[in-house]
């Protein structure tokens, strides 16, 4: 009887069944195939578009990695991104869809911009005052809009991912009043310059010293950005706060059972999630472009969800996950304008994001 | 047409075996589920399969409702060699799974629940020669239950039966019933085994999964028992059989099932509720004017069929339940108050759900078993936890309650049942609590773990604390506690002494009857 059976086209299946134990190196496993294959697609959709694949990715690796000043450019796109990652990794552990990081970058690099630019100190003062006063006025107003959201859904329960999206827009425009309006120099959408006092300091500003950093642009937000991740980690890892907010990620009911207030929580994590974003804001301004300018982000905030993702949330995955991509902005400048680099990132958000069912399950070949 | 000679089984016995499956290997990371199990469920009969948690028997028939694929082995149904895949090539060849939670939609009638995923009606659905369908198939098969009523209207027994028409009506000969008798009313239970002895009597064949032994030695016709994965008893006759012999093949070693309890000295109130009203979910009455007082060094049970209040009280008790009345714990006033309030008085929570509520799944066992104390010293260092020392206490309580685990670092998640409870007794119990609220402490679990947790409660009554056991299983209730409070539609309704109270009177207060009120003859549980 079995000779009459007809034979399927492909006498293979694939199967899935749920995994019970993940081990350790499959996170790290799963995400850098997920990026590979993210790659492999992204090379055909350039070969379909009639370009060489091999040639872009040698060009971008070129263009951002190749020599100690594209690295150091690297790390200039790369330092906002760690701020907006982290604020992502620390809400996104809550569960805690926080995806207005873009608007707390805006508000954080107004509320450094009014240090001097309303002003609240006098010009030509300590760079020891300014620069401080401008890191917690960044923090502060970030905190503020993040906390918005946060209170919503703590009082309210208001879905926090459509209001936080929606501060967002309410956030570009405030900054873009501002910079058409009372801070506009000579009517362009943007500031005055600020003054030497409030800028962060760069490598290039001690070559007088050490003749080789003459025009490396890293500067110290770089610095303030690794030693967050740090912070993220130890709070997540080492604190009672850290701990209620896994327990609550990982089940709210038990965290209820366990005596935690939730609500209470909420509005911290968002707090604390605007006050990096707000952060990335402020190193932005200070560190780099050195007055508030209408557009002063290029989507850092919404870049910064992916990062998060990438790092699968952990605080030091995404310091590594902000250079790649720090990487791929700046060489994606040099090989198009728009287009590839921003489908680039979004094709590896989508395959990091599809890869999570490879841990959950697992996948095996089956004979039909 | 030659049969080769080395087909053991003769002919007529295989069209008598409804499903045979045979050396089923299921391996999952760092264990063996099933290790080479045969299982043979004849036509007709109620076959039980019995085993710890974590025995291989979910497992087993997991892989029978094709939920999970054998690494190994092969099943056939009716004699024919089958290969099931998903729940849907389980159907179609006649096996339907009856999970303990039960998958209907509340606000749907009978009717449409049945019709539900299938694909006829494909369109348009007329409901009355639908309801006719199945009012036949119900009578047939002696499951009295309206096709017209909406699900939520009936009571849980009444709903299991729409479980079993819904199987039937796809076709089912075989019933697979995951501990069907979990959550009824002892009434409720005698009348789903006459139910499935009508069904067996037709040729319809039961696998009942259960851990309750008086019900296997009830209901069953033959029993197979698993141990580790492996069978320690294949399908032996139940005639004849005690309890002991089966708990001794389950656990692999004697059992001590006799509690000893010795008579209580009460002390003062300690827990104290008056005239408590409290919603449920869906904003109905849970509680209604609820008042009882436990005494230190007592436990009380509170007997109720499921979902008349009894989860609703235990929640109100550790703050997890808003509700309007009085709850003092020695003295303070804990009504409306966060549930840190009572972590902080020194009530402990057994909680009903253990997966949902009880843990944490993906935080390792130390994150699970400092919830209730991260807060304090040691554990706390002002706003720091101290690690070393949550480590260290994790693997002394792992070790001092035999919660079975390689080590405190793996996720909550891989342990199995009798295990998880541990932990979370682990917890509880270990900050010598003065209250503990235990709901349903022992659904679900093994012989050997539902020992333990009857030992621990009667240590913990002894040292002073005062429980309150909430239980469906009146045997449980009347083993352990001191006095007994009956629970019916939010209201106690009575309190008793152990003394007074047995399986009859508990069954007719549970299901909203007078005490003394003895005019419907009610069916005593046999062999209880």
């Amino acid at each position: 009887m079995t000779a009459a059976t007809r034979r399927p086209l492909i006498p293979y299946a694939l199967r899935t069944e749920q995994r019970l134990e993940v081990p350790r190196w499959l996170p790290i496993a799963t995400t850098i195939s997920a990026v590979v294959v993210a790659l492999v697609i992204s090379g055909l959709l350039i070969a379909l578009i009639g370009g060489d694949p091999f040639a872009v990715g040698a060009h971008i690796v070129r263009s951002s990695l190749g020599n100690v000043g594209v690295l150091s450019d690297t790390l200039v796109k790369a330092t906002p991104l760690i701020f907006t990652g982290l604020a992502c990794a620390l809400a996104f552990r809550m569960r805690l869809w926080n995806i207005g990081a873009e608007g707390q970058l805006y508000f954080g690099a107004w509320g450094a911009s009014a240090v001097v630019l309303l002003p609240i100190v006098p010009a030509g003062s300590s760079p020891f005052v300014v620069v401080p006063l401008m890191l917690i006025a960044g923090v502060l107003a970030g905190a503020v809009w993040g906390g918005v959201a946060g209170w919503l859904k703590a009082r309210f329960n208001v879905n926090e991912i459509i209001s936080t999206l929606m501060l967002n827009y309410i956030a570009i425009l405030w900054v873009r009043y501002w910079v058409f309006g009372p801070w506009s120099e000579g009517g362009f959408q943007l500031s005055r310059p600020f003054p030497r006092e409030a800028w962060l300091p760069r490598l290039t500003d001690f070559s007088k010293t050490f003749h080789d950093l003459a025009g490396l642009t890293t500067h110290l937000g770089f610095v303030i950005g690794v030693i967050c991740a740090f912070l993220v980690w130890f709070l997540l890892k080492r604190t009672r706060k850290g701990y209620e907010i896994r327990l609550i990620g990982d089940n709210p009911r038990a965290a209820r059972y366990a005596g935690i207030d939730i609500g209470r929580n909420v509005i911290l994590v968002m707090l604390m999630s605007g006050g990096l974003a707000g952060l990335a804001g402020m190193v932005e301004v200070t560190g780099s472009v050195h007055r508030l300018q209408d557009g002063i982000s290029p989507g850092y905030g919404f870049t910064g969800v992916i990062i998060a993702y990438l790092a699968r949330f952990n605080p030091f995955g995404v310091v590594i996950a902000a250079i790649l991509f720090g990487a791929l902005i700046l060489a994606g400048r040099e090989i198009q304008p728009a287009g590839i680099p921003a489908m680039i990132q979004g094709i590896v958000l989508f395959c990091v994001i599809c890869s999570d069912i490879l841990l959950r399950k697992r996948v095996r070949l089956v004979r039909k | 047409m030659t049969e080769p000679a080395s087909v053991v089984a003769a002919p007529d016995e295989r069209t008598t075996l409804a499903v045979e499956m045979r050396g089923i290997v299921k391996r999952f990371p760092g264990l063996i589920a099933n290790d080479h199990v045969d299982f043979q469920l004849r036509r007709g009969e109620v076959h039980a399969l019995l085993g710890e948690n974590g025995a291989g028997k979910s497992t087993l028939m997991n892989i029978l409702s094709g939920l999970y694929e054998a690494d190994e082995g092969t099943i056939a149904v009716q004699g024919v060699p089958v290969s099931i895949r998903s729940p849907r090539d389980a159907i179609e060849s006649g096996l339907g799974m009856i999970h303990q939670h039960f998958t209907l939609v509340p606000s749907l009638t009978v009717t449409e629940n049945v019709l539900l995923g299938l694909k006829e009606p494909r369109f348009r659905l007329h409901l009355p020669h639908y309801a006719q369908k199945i009012r036949e198939l119900a009578e047939g098969s002696g499951l009295r239950v309206d096709p017209m009523a909406k699900v939520w209207d009936l009571s849980v027994g009444e709903q299991q039966r729409v479980e079993i028409i819904k199987m039937l009506y796809r076709g089912a000969r075989v019933l697979i019933m995951d501990e069907p008798t979990a959550v009824l009313a002892p009434q409720e239970a005698e009348e789903l085994f006459r139910t499935l002895r009508d069904m067996t009597a037709r040729g319809e064949s039961i696998v009942f999964i259960s851990h309750k032994l008086d019900e296997v030695l009830a209901i069953a016709d033959r029993i197979t028992i698993l141990r580790k994965g492996k069978v320690t008893a294949a399908a032996i006759p139940a005639a004849g059989r005690t309890r002991p012999e089966l708990a001794r093949l389950m656990v692999g070693r004697e059992v001590l099932e006799t509690i000893v309890r010795t008579p209580s000295t009460p002390g003062p109130v300690v827990l104290q509720l008056a005239g408590v009203h409290a919603l449920d979910d869906r904003g109905l009455p849970a509680l209604r004017d609820v008042s009882l007082d436990i005494r230190s060094g007592e436990i009380m049970g509170l007997a109720g069929v499921a979902g008349n209040g009894q989860s609703a009280l235990a929640e109100v008790i550790t703050g997890l339940r808003a509700c309007t009345g009085t709850v003092t714990v020695h003295g303070e006033e804990l009504a409306g108050r966060p549930p840190v309030r009572a972590i902080d008085a020194g009530v402990a929570h057994i909680p009903e759900d253990r997966h949902g509520t009880g843990s944490a799944p993906d935080l390792s066992l130390i994150d699970n078993l400092m919830m209730k104390s991260y807060r304090r010293a040691p554990i706390a260092r002002g706003w720091i936890v101290n690690s070393t020392v949550a480590r260290e206490r994790a693997v002394e309580l792992k070790d001092e309650y035999q919660v079975a685990a390689p080590n405190v670092d793996i996720q909550a998640r891989l342990l199995s049942g009798g295990n998880l409870q541990r932990l979370i007794f682990a917890r509880e119990i270990s900050t010598m609590p003065s209250i503990i609220i235990a709901a349903q402490p022992s659904r679900g679990l093994d012989v050997g773990a539902v020992e333990t947790v009857h030992r621990l409660l009667l240590e913990r009554r002894t040292a002073g604390a005062a429980v309150l056991l909430v239980s469906e299983d009146l045997d449980e209730i009347l083993a352990l506690s001191d006095r007994v409070a009956v629970i019916y539609d939010g209201h106690i309704a009575a309190v008793l002494d152990v003394a007074d109270a047995d399986v009859h009177t508990l069954g007719l207060l549970m299901t909203g009857g007078a005490m003394g009120s003895d005019e419907q003859p009610v069916a005593v549980r046999q062999g209880a």
